[in-house]
C-alpha cells in the first residue's frame, strides 16, 4: 500500500485538542500517524514525502447542510459539480439535503444519491432524508429503512413542520433508531410574507420583514418536544440571539439539543442587502449586526455546535428578479473556510474552535467518519495556508451556480490541497 | 414652458425614488413643473419638446390615473407613447420582468415608465436597460412622482414647504406614497407626522424622521396639510383593522377631526378614495380639498420629470 508522509506541518486537530507542529502519515485510505511524535516514526522505503512548509493540516470539513439540484434541477448543481466546489473549499464530506425533485423521502432515492455520488463525486456525500413524505408535514417517512439505506439525518430541508403532533411523533420515532431530527424553524404565519430581517432597513426598502420571533417561537416548541420525548434535536440554522438563548437553556437542562449556523449569518448582516441584492436574500434572513455578534459569541462559547455553508445554488431564473420574488439561498462550499477564518484573524474565535465547528463537531453529531486526524481515521484532510489573501472571482467559481454573497470579497486563508480517503482531490 | 437651457441640468439619468435627490434637485423639478402647468392650461396643449422620443409605459399593476397621467404628459410633450398592457402580454406566459424589459429595450425607447408590485423592481430594470427609467410605484418602496405632485400642490397653495406641519394618515405600512412623501417633505424642511393604528405602521417608523401620533386629534393639531392614504379593501376586515366602521370612527377624516387642523389646512388624497372609509364625502368635496388639483399637478410633474431626464444638453440617445 502506498504511503505518503506530510512533513513539517502545523497540525490542528480539534478531536484531540491538538495544535502542534508535526507530521501526518497516510497509508492507503487511512491515517496511520499524526502529530508531533509522528515525526520520529520515519518514512518507510518508497514513501512519498510532502513538505508542508509549516502550513496547516486540518481534518477535512464536514458540511452538514448542502442543497444540490440532483435530481430535478441539474442546471443549478449536480452532485459532481457540488463535489468539485467542496473539494476546492477543503470540504471532504457533505450532508445533502432532501430538497430535490423528487424529494428524498424514499429508500430508492437515498440509493440513487449514494450511487451517483460513488460514480461521480470527489468527496463523501451523505444523504439526509425527509421527515415527512413529500415534505407535506403529515406522514412520517420510513426512518429505519432510510437509515439502513444510508440516510445520516432526518430533516425537512427548507421546510418547517408546523404540526406539533407530527414533530412530537418524529422525535419519538427517531429516538428508537438513534436518529437526529435536524430542523429549520420558521413560523408559518408570523412574518410569512417577509423577505428580510424586520426593522428600519426593511421598512425603508419597502420590503416585508421577518421578526426574530418567527424563528424562535417554533424553535422553543421543538425544544420542549425534545425534552418531552427525549429525542435528539438539531436546530439546523439559527440566526439570532433569541434562538441562541433558547438553545443554551435547553442544553443546560439536559435536553439533547444542538445547533448549527450558516456561515452567512456569522459573517454578514442585513445591511449587506444594499439596494435589493438578491444574492443576499437568505433563509434565515441576514439579521442585525447585534444579532451577528450574538451568533459569534454563541459559536465561541459552544452554544452553537456546527457551522454550515447552507450551500444553495440558484440560477438567474430564480435570482434575477425583484428582491421579494427571488428565491432565497447562496452558494458557500468554496468560501466557507476562508470566511470562517475571518473570526480567527480578528481574534474573536480561537482557531481550534472554528475547525471543530467545521469538522469534528458535525462528524460526531451525524455519526460520520472524518472530522479527526487520529490514527485509524479515514485520510480526509485539507492543507491550508491560513494567511494567503485571495479575491473571490465569479469566473473561478466551480459551482454551476454563481450566487455567492462573497463576489469580489477579499478573503484570507486558502485551501492548498484537499485529500479524501488518501487521494488528492484538489490542489497541486 | 420654460426653455430647458435656462434651467440647471438635472443630474440623474433615472427617477427611481426621492431618496438620492437633493433638496435642490427637488426644487428644480418643482420649478419645471410649475412651468408645465401652463402648457396644460392652454387650448393648444401640444409642445415639441420630446418630439421623436419614444416613451413606453410598462404597468404590471393596474392603474388608471397614474398611467393616463404619464400618457398625457408624454403626449403633451410630443413624445410617441406606447402602453404595454401587461394583462395581455407575455408576462402572463411566464416571461420575467428582466426579459420583458430587455425585449422592450431592444426596441430602443428613450424613457421607460414602470409600475410593479415588487419593491426594487424599477431599480432592477434601470440596471438592465439603456434608457431612462421612471419609477411609477414599486411595491411598498417609493412613488416619487406622487410625492412631487403632492409637493407641487402644497407649494402652489402655501407658497413654501419648509416649516409646514404635514400629517400623513392611514396605511403607512403598505404605502409607497407615504415613504416618498416622508423623504421629500423632510428634505424640504417640513415637519412630518404620521397617524395610524399601530398595525399599519412599519417597523422602525420612529427613526424615519417623523413624529408618530396615535390619534387623529393629536396628529392633526395645528396641521397645515392633511394627507389621507387609501386603505386597501383586503386590509379592512380583521387582518390589520377590525372593521370599516371602527377604522372610520378613529381614523376616517370627517369635519370634527379636521377641525383640529389649521382652518386653512389642505386636505389631500392620492386616490382612488374610499369614501366613508378613510375620508368623508363632505371633506373630499369640501373647500379645503385639493384632491382635484393633485390630479392636475400630476400631469405637470410628469411632464417636468420627463423633460428633465430627456434634457437635450445631455446625450440621452436611445438604448445603445
Amino acid at each position: 500500500m502506498s504511503v505518503t508522509v506530510f512533513e513539517n506541518a502545523h497540525i490542528v486537530d480539534p478531536s484531540r485538542g491538538l495544535d502542534a507542529v508535526g507530521s501526518l502519515i497516510v497509508e492507503g485510505r487511512k491515517i496511520v500517524a499524526s502529530g508531533a511524535d509522528a515525526r520520529n516514526q520515519g518514512a518507510p522505503e518508497g514513501a512519498t514525502r510532502i513538505d508542508c512548509k509549516g502550513k496547516v493540516l486540518i481534518p477535512g470539513l464536514v458540511d452538514s447542510r448542502v442543497f444540490i439540484g440532483e435530481p430535478g434541477a441539474e442546471h443549478r448543481e449536480t452532485i459532481a459539480s457540488a463535489s468539485e466546489a467542496a473539494a476546492a473549499g477543503g470540504v471532504t464530506s457533505i450532508v445533502m439535503m432532501p430538497d430535490t425533485d423528487p424529494v428524498i423521502d424514499d429508500v430508492a432515492l437515498v440509493e440513487f444519491v449514494l450511487r451517483t455520488a460513488r460514480d461521480t463525486a470527489k468527496v463523501n456525500v451523505f444523504p439526509a432524508a425527509a421527515i415527512t413524505k413529500g415534505f407535506r408535514g403529515q406522514e412520517l417517512t420510513e426512518f429505519g429503512l432510510l437509515q439502513e439505506a444510508g440516510a445520516v439525518a432526518l430533516t425537512e430541508g427548507r421546510h418547517t413542520i408546523s404540526n406539533a403532533q407530527v414533530m412530537r411523533r418524529a422525535l419519538t420515532y427517531a429516538r428508537d433508531f438513534g436518529a437526529t431530527i435536524a430542523h429549520e424553524t420558521k413560523d408559518a404565519d408570523l412574518g410569512a410574507s417577509g423577505v428580510m430581517n424586520e426593522g428600519l432597513f426593511a421598512s425603508r426598502l419597502g420590503l416585508s420583514g421577518i421578526p426574530r420571533e418567527a424563528e424562535a417561537i417554533p424553535l422553543a416548541r421543538d425544544l420542549m418536544l425534545a425534552r418531552l420525548t427525549g429525542g435528539s434535536y438539531h436546530a439546523a440554522k439559527i440566526s439570532n440571539g433569541l434562538s441562541a438563548d433558547a438553545i443554551a437553556r435547553a442544553k443546560n437542562e439536559g435536553v439533547k439539543a444542538t445547533a448549527g449556523i450558516s456561515i452567512n449569518n456569522l459573517s454578514l448582516n442585513e445591511n449587506d442587502i444594499g439596494e435589493y441584492r438578491t444574492f443576499f436574500r437568505l433563509d434565515p434572513p441576514l439579521r442585525s449586526e447585534e444579532d451577528r455578534l450574538a451568533m459569534v459569541e454563541a459559536l465561541r462559547n459552544g452554544t452553537i455546535d456546527v457551522i454550515v455553508s447552507s450551500h444553495d445554488p440558484q440560477d438567474v431564473d430564480t435570482k434575477r428578479l425583484p428582491f421579494a420574488d427571488a428565491a432565497a439561498g447562496a452558494i458557500g462550499l468554496e468560501t466557507m473556510l476562508a470566511v470562517a477564518l475571518r473570526l480567527h484573524h480578528s481574534g474573536e474565535v480561537p482557531l481550534l474552535r472554528i475547525v471543530e465547528a467545521l469538522s469534528t463537531a458535525p462528524a460526531r453529531l451525524f455519526g460520520l467518519p472524518g472530522g479527526t486526524l487520529k490514527p485509524g481515521a479515514a485520510a480526509d484532510f485539507a492543507l491550508v495556508d491560513l494567511d494567503e489573501p485571495w479575491i473571490v472571482r465569479e469566473a473561478e467559481i466551480r459551482s454551476r451556480s454563481k450566487n455567492t454573497c462573497f463576489e469580489d470579497a477579499r478573503l484570507q486563508g486558502k485551501v492548498l490541497q484537499c485529500w479524501v480517503a488518501g487521494r488528492k482531490v484538489f490542489g497541486n | 414652458m420654460t426653455r430647458s437651457d435656462e434651467l440647471p441640468l438635472y443630474p440623474h439619468r433615472h427617477l427611481l425614488g426621492i431618496r438620492g435627490l437633493s433638496p435642490h434637485d427637488i426644487e428644480d423639478l418643482l420649478d419645471r413643473a410649475d412651468a408645465a402647468v401652463a402648457i396644460s392650461r392652454q387650448a393648444e396643449k401640444k409642445s415639441a419638446i420630446l418630439r421623436g422620443r419614444t416613451q413606453i409605459n410598462l404597468f404590471f399593476e393596474a392603474s388608471t390615473r397614474t398611467q393616463s397621467s404619464f400618457e398625457l404628459a408624454g403626449k403633451r410633450l410630443g413624445a410617441d407613447v406606447m402602453n404595454m398592457s401587461v394583462a395581455s402580454s407575455s408576462v402572463k406566459k411566464g416571461e420575467t420582468l428582466i426579459d420583458t424589459a430587455m425585449t422592450l429595450n431592444a426596441m430602443r425607447p428613450d424613457i421607460l415608465i414602470i409600475r410593479h408590485q415588487s419593491a426594487g423592481a424599477a431599480a432592477l430594470l434601470a440596471q438592465k436597460v439603456g434608457c431612462s427609467v421612471v419609477n411609477a410605484g414599486d411595491g411598498a418602496h417609493e412613488h416619487p412622482t406622487q410625492a412631487l405632485l403632492d409637493a407641487l400642490t402644497i407649494r402652489r397653495a402655501k407658497g413654501h414647504i419648509g416649516g409646514l406641519v404635514v400629517a400623513i394618515c392611514g396605511d403607512i405600512l403598505h404605502s409607497r406614497v407615504a415613504r416618498s412623501n416622508i423623504l421629500l417633505l423632510n428634505a424640504l424642511g417640513a415637519r412630518v407626522r404620521v397617524v395610524a393604528p399601530s398595525t399599519l405602521l412599519p417597523s422602525g417608523i420612529a427613526d424615519m424622521s417623523v413624529e408618530v401620533c396615535r390619534t387623529m386629534q393629536e396628529g392633526l393639531k395645528d396641521a397645515d396639510v392633511v394627507m389621507m392614504l387609501r386603505l386597501q379593501r383586503e386590509r379592512m376586515t380583521g387582518s390589520f383593522v377590525s372593521s370599516v366602521r371602527e377604522y372610520f370612527h378613529y381614523y376616517g377624516l370627517d369635519a370634527a377631526k379636521l377641525a383640529h387642523a389649521k382652518p386653512d389646512a389642505l386636505v389631500m388624497h392620492p386616490g382612488p378614495m374610499n369614501r366613508g372609509v378613510e375620508i368623508a364625502s363632505e371633506i373630499a368635496d369640501g373647500p379645503q380639498s385639493v384632491i382635484q388639483e393633485q390630479v392636475e399637478m400630476g400631469v405637470a410633474v410628469r411632464m417636468a420629470v420627463m423633460q428633465a431626464l430627456m434634457d437635450p444638453r445631455r446625450n440621452t440617445g436611445a438604448a445603445q
